[in-house]
């Protein structure tokens, strides 16, 4: 099971950060600091895979940012790697190339599309059109919210 | 960017100034977040960003509380909460906000408000139980968002005892049309079934459901609770086996929609997940892993296209079929995959081979060999994290002739690690393969110098631990300990004429442990002395390290020696701020003076012998009665003070009486010749009931040791099936010579040299060295000379420590261990007659485990077996169900339990159950409930027609403390007759199901050493003993304890003796006491063991009862819980 998902710009400001395990606020900005600071310190042609604690560390680079995620031990480090990159995906395709101004000013977005691929730490949806569709059914309900009613409705709702 | 950095300047007033306009413009809100955005992106230092989000904290916190703001307002505004939160500013005033507009909202922002919850929240925080309501009601919202938001939280963080109060929602959910809220209602229960395992378990039958589901997406979720599930039962799932593999067959068929594909490969996380289950499922399971070969051989085939994705499946697929019944064919081909991986130029999948040869490094040392150039390029690897594993790797493959070259690796390691978690571990892992396979006295005491220096204050207490009651306890040669023990003062003495300030607290307590006990061996106690008295000085050390120097110097002083040293040090520290110094340097004080007592308290080169230790502090009662004749207050324990505290404070004015034995931390009395650490258990004078006798061992203990003195190394399952392809073999016999230059050369403080003319050479002769006693042909007499060098360091073999003369056994035979086998039992009882009825009965029972329809077509189809998991008997939830048979199996039985230890005579033994069979040995087991304890009864049968030494078992478990009561832990099994080895049980941490791990290693005369695996499960029930007390008792003890849990069960009857009798059969099958029942409440109270009690409330309330549950241990509330419902269901 996925502990946590980190994102982070190469500057080591954080972008995105979902945890799936309860921790202190404390211990959160701990762990968040130290990851930051060892993933930075790390070369290029260096594995993706960093032993942190007793968890499995998986990041990748995806231009200015980097996507980190905590694994337990007996999971799978090459599938995290995937569900990294199918994340990087779902973004790209709901933005439309996406980068990191992109997940800067619309960061809500960018955890709607989270939770709908990942759930409770484990992959839930992981057919790209699936979960797009969901989010697009949520952003469609959205935007009639946003429209001013309409005085049927007013009734409606009274 | 400039454009952006204009946008900001120019923006920048206008946002402070928007902000006292609350709510003035709806358009400005999206832009109000972009604004603070670009603002910090524009400042230059960490101080104007926090005036700036202090400043954006501060309006936030206006707006949220006023009452005109409106919901999209709010909404808004918990967006930029979320940002400053995310920035590191905590904004704590918002979380509150955030429930109300998730229950407030509607559309967007009902979902920010969710969103924001979970970002804000973790799930142990009190405030989200205002947000049940609103879950609650969405979950019954006809809008599907609505319900999806819901179950999204859900699955996220929810309250575990509020779980009853939605669970019926979420289950109906698994019937919902859309498939998206069957999967997030699959994905909710497996949430719930992690956090509070017992709330769920009645629908189970559920889960089975989702897992026929008609979609695969909600199939595929249901696997998560089955991964779960089995992992902690795998005995209970195996009918699901054929069924798995029929789902997997069918994916890698490419049967499922192309929805599921992933870069046109099949469902991988799907499986993976199932390769995952498989492996649990056919560990150890001949007959449950046949049924899977096909369908690996096939994921082997299918998964050829070059991506990662395949790589993923192909290592779970290479792990699937190492951990499941051996078959060679699949064999030999993951160990093909393990070779692409290993000597792929990609990075990832080189560490990942690296791993997976890890793994299976010790069923098959002939692939390391195989990869050894590559493995010592990964040695100088420039990622660290490669070069870890590598040492892990080598720490699986080392024997008694790598062992100085691999230490000397780790060690270089060692020195450039920085990472603390690290450090703590490899440190373990030196000082295990030191003890092991030590060649000789100097290596041994320098490479432990050296574990203590690396590893600091920060390794594990158990090394130092035992590393000193090895000393203390000595080898079986008499003059071998001696030169051991005074090579250590040697080395120590001229540690500490270098610099003693950079050694480590911990080093330096050890250090003086030794000078204090074994300097006699030496001629100059002044010197010794001396340097002692330097330690005192230096301002680094800790005053905890002072008293063991002082000890050390009271152990030293007698005969005149260094009378001015001591008179100066006790002045200094006579009159010390320090209780404990001033204490030490008092007591040095006068044995100094006074030799005769001297010797008599502390008996030169005693070593631990066991101490009379009585723990009643009987010799104190005269000294207590007078001063209670001269109007002392009488002793209450901490815990009665306060209660009486409280109970002053509360106006509560029942009588408590408590004559519950009193638990105490543990008992460990400080050895007096260790300050502290080093705990001897003693032999207890007789009337100490009151205390926590962990148990009852009467052995020194020292925490957490799991290693056994004398080990095997690397214990090779099978003959190798061909001849190692590498021209660079290991010659098997390593002359003297060659091997003193090795070790010569790991001595060298220096890293290995790299700049050699000849660095593939180097490489070469390295890998040599690395790899000797690995290759095929050299295992043999390889093993047979490791067994000579780890002679030297066996543990001397002790009996039982209650005899006084336990250090006059001293032998010079390498193994004196007496076989406990023989004096508890006959010898020839079985005959082979019964061995093989018993591996029929237990393939029979086995086949039957794992029937189970195959399905029909599509994957949707799967036919389950509806049966429910074979429901445990009273007392073995153990690895094979009954037997069809009951012939066989009670003669099998009579015949074992004759065998049982005199002892048990009184008790009733569970069923033996079968642990696990080779060709020569069969190992069963069965466990005795005992009033503080629950032994475990380990059978080794020996079918063979020669007898079988060194038998090695080794018992551990997560939940459980393990002992060995005999004291035997080597042993032999003569030829037909069985051996008996017992081990005491005491729960460590409650959990719902123990379980006992165990290895055995043997070696069948003229073969190669073999290993055994296998576990044995218990329900906690067999821990559970009545616990009689009164109502007041009662009372006073149900306020003190901590930890609770609430359910409601059903009733076992509607009559009117309902209560009664359900509490009747709570009693018989989980014995209970029951202490009273009063009208419809009842009380009953029971213990784990010795001493931490449960109690139990119990109430008749519409139809079923409510039980409330209550104990100082957690955990234990849940466990007995769940036991409870258990209980019940089955009646």
């Amino acid at each position: 099971m996925m502990q946590f998902m980190l994102l982070f710009s190469r500057q080591g400001k954080l972008r995105l950060q979902k945890w799936y395990v309860p921790l202190s606020d404390k211990e959160r900005k701990k762990i968040s600091r130290d990851l930051v600071q060892t993933i930075l310190a790390r070369k290029p042609k260096m594995c993706s895979f960093l032993e942190w604690r007793d968890l499995k560390i998986v990041y990748k680079r995806y231009a200015s940012l980097y996507f980190c995620c905590a694994v337990e031990d007996q999971d799978n480090e090459l599938i995290t790697l995937e569900i990294i990159h199918r994340y990087v995906e779902l973004l790209d395709k709901y933005f439309g190339s996406v980068c990191e101004l992109d997940i800067i000013f619309n960061f809500e977005k960018a955890y709607f599309i989270l939770d709908e691929f990942l759930l409770g730490g484990e992959a839930q949806e992981t057919s790209k059109k699936n979960v797009l569709k969901a989010i697009e059914q949520a952003d469609l309900l959205q935007e009639e919210a946003e429209a001013p009613r309409s005085v049927l409705e007013e009734i409606g709702l009274t | 960017m400039s454009d952006v950095v204009e946008k900001t300047l120019t923006a920048l007033p206008s946002l402070l100034s928007l902000d006292s306009l609350s709510g003035s413009t709806t358009l400005s809100s999206t832009s109000k977040l972009g604004n603070l955005i670009r603002g910090i992106t524009e400042l230059t230092s960490k101080h104007e960003e926090e005036k700036l989000i202090q400043r954006e904290l501060t309006s936030i916190k206006e707006q949220v509380s006023s009452p005109n703001t409106s919901t999209r307002q709010m909404k808004e505004l918990m967006v930029r909460a979320i940002y400053c939160e995310m920035l590191g500013y905590e904004a704590s005033f918002s979380y509150i906000h955030a429930i109300k507009l998730a229950q407030q909202g509607t559309g967007l922002e009902k979902r920010v408000g969710y969103l924001a919850v979970s970002l804000f929240l973790n799930e142990s925080h009190e405030l989200l139980l205002l947000l049940v309501n609103t879950v609650l009601k969405d979950l019954q919202s006809t809008n599907l968002i609505e319900v999806c938001m819901a179950l999204t939280v859900v699955s996220q963080m929810f309250p575990k005892d509020m779980i009853p109060a939605i669970l019926p929602l979420v289950e109906e959910k698994l019937n919902h049309p859309k498939e998206i809220i069957r999967r997030k209602a699959v994905l909710a229960l497996y949430k719930f079934y992690l956090i509070a395992p017992n709330q769920v378990q009645h629908i189970h039958n559920k889960f089975r459901k989702a897992l026929c589901d008609k979609d695969p997406g909600v199939m595929a979720a249901s696997l998560h609770i089955y991964f779960q599930m089995i992992q902690e039962n795998p005995e209970g799932y195996k009918d699901l086996t054929s069924s798995f593999v029929t789902i997997l067959k069918q994916v890698v068929g490419g049967k499922l929609p192309m929805d599921f594909n992933y870069h046109s490969v099949p469902a991988p996380w799907m499986q993976i997940q199932l390769l995952r289950i498989l492996a649990i499922l056919g560990r150890n399971d001949q007959s449950s892993s046949e049924i899977m070969y096909e369908v690996l051989d096939e994921s082997l085939r299918r998964a050829e296209i070059n991506h990662n994705i395949t790589y993923a499946i192909l290592y779970e697929c290479v792990k699937c079929i190492y951990t499941i019944h051996p078959k060679s064919e699949l064999l030999e081909k993951a160990a093909k995959c393990i070779g692409n991986f290993v000597l792929s130029l990609k990075i990832n999948l080189k560490y990942l081979g690296l791993k997976a040869l890890t793994y299976v490094v010790q069923q098959d040392p002939k692939l390391a060999l195989q990869h050894q150039m590559t493995i010592i390029e990964c040695l100088d690897h420039s990622d660290l994290l490669i070069k870890r594993e590598t040492l892990e790797l080598l720490f699986r493959i080392t024997n008694a002739q790598n062992v100085s070259v691999i230490v000397e690796k780790m060690l270089e390691f060692l020195r450039v690690n920085k990472d603390d978690y690290t450090t703590i571990d490899l440190v373990g892992k030196v000082a295990e393969l030191a003890e092991k396979y030590a060649p000789d006295n100097e290596w041994f005491i320098e490479t432990m110098s050296t574990v203590f220096s690396v590893g600091g204050d920060k390794m594990q207490p158990d090394i130092p631990n035992s590393f000193l009651k090895l000393l203390s306890e000595g080898f079986d040669s008499v003059e071998e300990d001696r030169k051991l023990r005074l090579f250590a003062v040697d080395s120590y003495v001229s540690l500490l004429q270098g610099e003693p300030g950079k050694l480590p607290q911990r080093f330096l307590q050890v250090i003086s442990w030794v000078l204090g006990e074994y300097s006699y061996l030496r001629e100059e106690l002044d010197a010794v002395l001396r340097l002692l008295a330097n330690l005192l000085d230096m301002r680094s050390t800790s005053s905890e390290t002072k008293s063991w120097v002082l000890m050390a110097m009271t152990k030293l002083c007698g005969g005149g020696a260094g009378v001015s040293v001591i008179r100066e040090v006790c002045e200094t520290y006579g009159s010390s701020l320090d209780t404990v110094l001033r204490q030490r340097a008092q007591e040095l004080q006068h044995l100094s003076q006074d030799c005769e007592l001297r010797a008599r308290v502390l008996p030169r080169g005693a070593g631990l012998e066991p101490l009379e230790v009585d723990s009643s502090l009987s010799f104190l009662d005269g000294f207590v009665s007078e001063a209670l004749a001269a109007g002392a207050a009488p002793y209450k324990p901490p815990h009665q003070r306060q209660e009486e505290l409280a109970q002053t404070k509360a106006l509560s004015l029942e009588p408590y009486g408590l004559s519950l034995p009193i638990s105490m931390s543990s008992c460990s009395i400080a050895d007096r010749q260790s300050p502290t650490l080093l705990s001897v258990s003693s032999g207890l004078s007789g009337e100490s009931p009151d205390l926590s006798h962990k148990g009852g061992t009467t052995t020194l203990k020292l925490d957490g040791v799991k290693r056994v003195w004398g080990r095997e190394g690397y214990l090779s399952q099978r003959e190798p099936v061909e001849e190692p392809v590498h021209v660079e073999v290991p010659s098997p016999v390593v002359s003297p010579s060659q091997r003193g230059g090795e070790a010569d050369r790991s001595h060298s403080q220096t890293p290995t040299p790299t700049a050699t003319p000849q660095p593939e050479q180097e490489k070469q002769q390295l890998a040599s060295s690395l790899f000797v006693g690995l290759a095929s042909q050299s295992s043999v007499c390889l093993m047979g000379k490791s067994e000579s060098t780890t002679q030297r360091f066996r543990r001397k073999a002790r009996g039982p420590v209650s005899s006084p003369a336990a250090s006059e056994q001293i032998s010079n035979s390498p193994v004196s261990t007496p076989s406990t086998a023989n004096h508890l039992l006959g010898n020839n009882f079985l005959d082979s007659n019964i061995t093989s009825d018993l591996s029929v009965s237990s393939l029979e029972s086995t086949s039957q485990l794992s029937r189970g329809p195959a399905a029909a077509n599509g994957i949707c189809e799967v036919e389950l077996t509806e049966s429910s998991p074979a429901l445990p008997r009273d007392n073995a939830v153990a690895a094979a169900a009954p037997a069809p048979h009951q012939d066989p199996d009670t003669l099998k039985d009579a015949c074992l339990r004759s065998h049982l230890p005199a002892e048990f005579s009184g008790l009733c033994p569970s069923d033996i159950t079968p642990l696990c069979t080779n060709q020569t040995l069969d190992f069963l087991a069965c466990h005795l409930q005992k009033e503080d304890s629950v032994s475990l009864v380990v059978f080794i049968y020996n079918s063979s027609d020669s007898d079988i030494q060194q038998i090695l078992l080794e018992l551990d478990s997560d939940e459980l403390e393990v002992s060995c009561v005999c004291g035997s832990a080597v042993q032999e099994a003569r030829s037909h007759s069985v051996a008996v080895c017992q081990y005491s049980l005491t729960v460590k941490r409650p959990s719902v199901h123990v379980e006992v791990v165990g290895m055995a290693s043997y070696r069948c005369p003229a073969e190669t050493p073999q290993s055994a695996r296998f576990s044995y499960k218990l329900p906690l029930t067999s821990f559970i003993r009545p616990l009689t007390v009164s109502t007041e008792e009662y009372g006073a003890m149900w306020l003190d304890f901590s930890h609770d849990t609430k359910q409601k069960l059903t009733l076992r009857s509607d009559g009117r003796e309902s209560l009664a009798d359900t509490l009747d059969v709570l009693k018989k099958k989980l014995n209970l006491h029951v202490v009273e029942i009063i009208g419809t409440e009842g009380i009953v109270a029971c213990r784990l063991l010795r001493d931490q009690p449960c109690l139990m409330h119990c109430r008749l309330h519409e139809g079923s009862l409510s039980v409330w549950l209550r104990s100082p241990v957690p955990d234990l509330p849940d466990c007995l819980m769940y036991h409870c419902q258990r209980a019940l269901q089955e009646h």
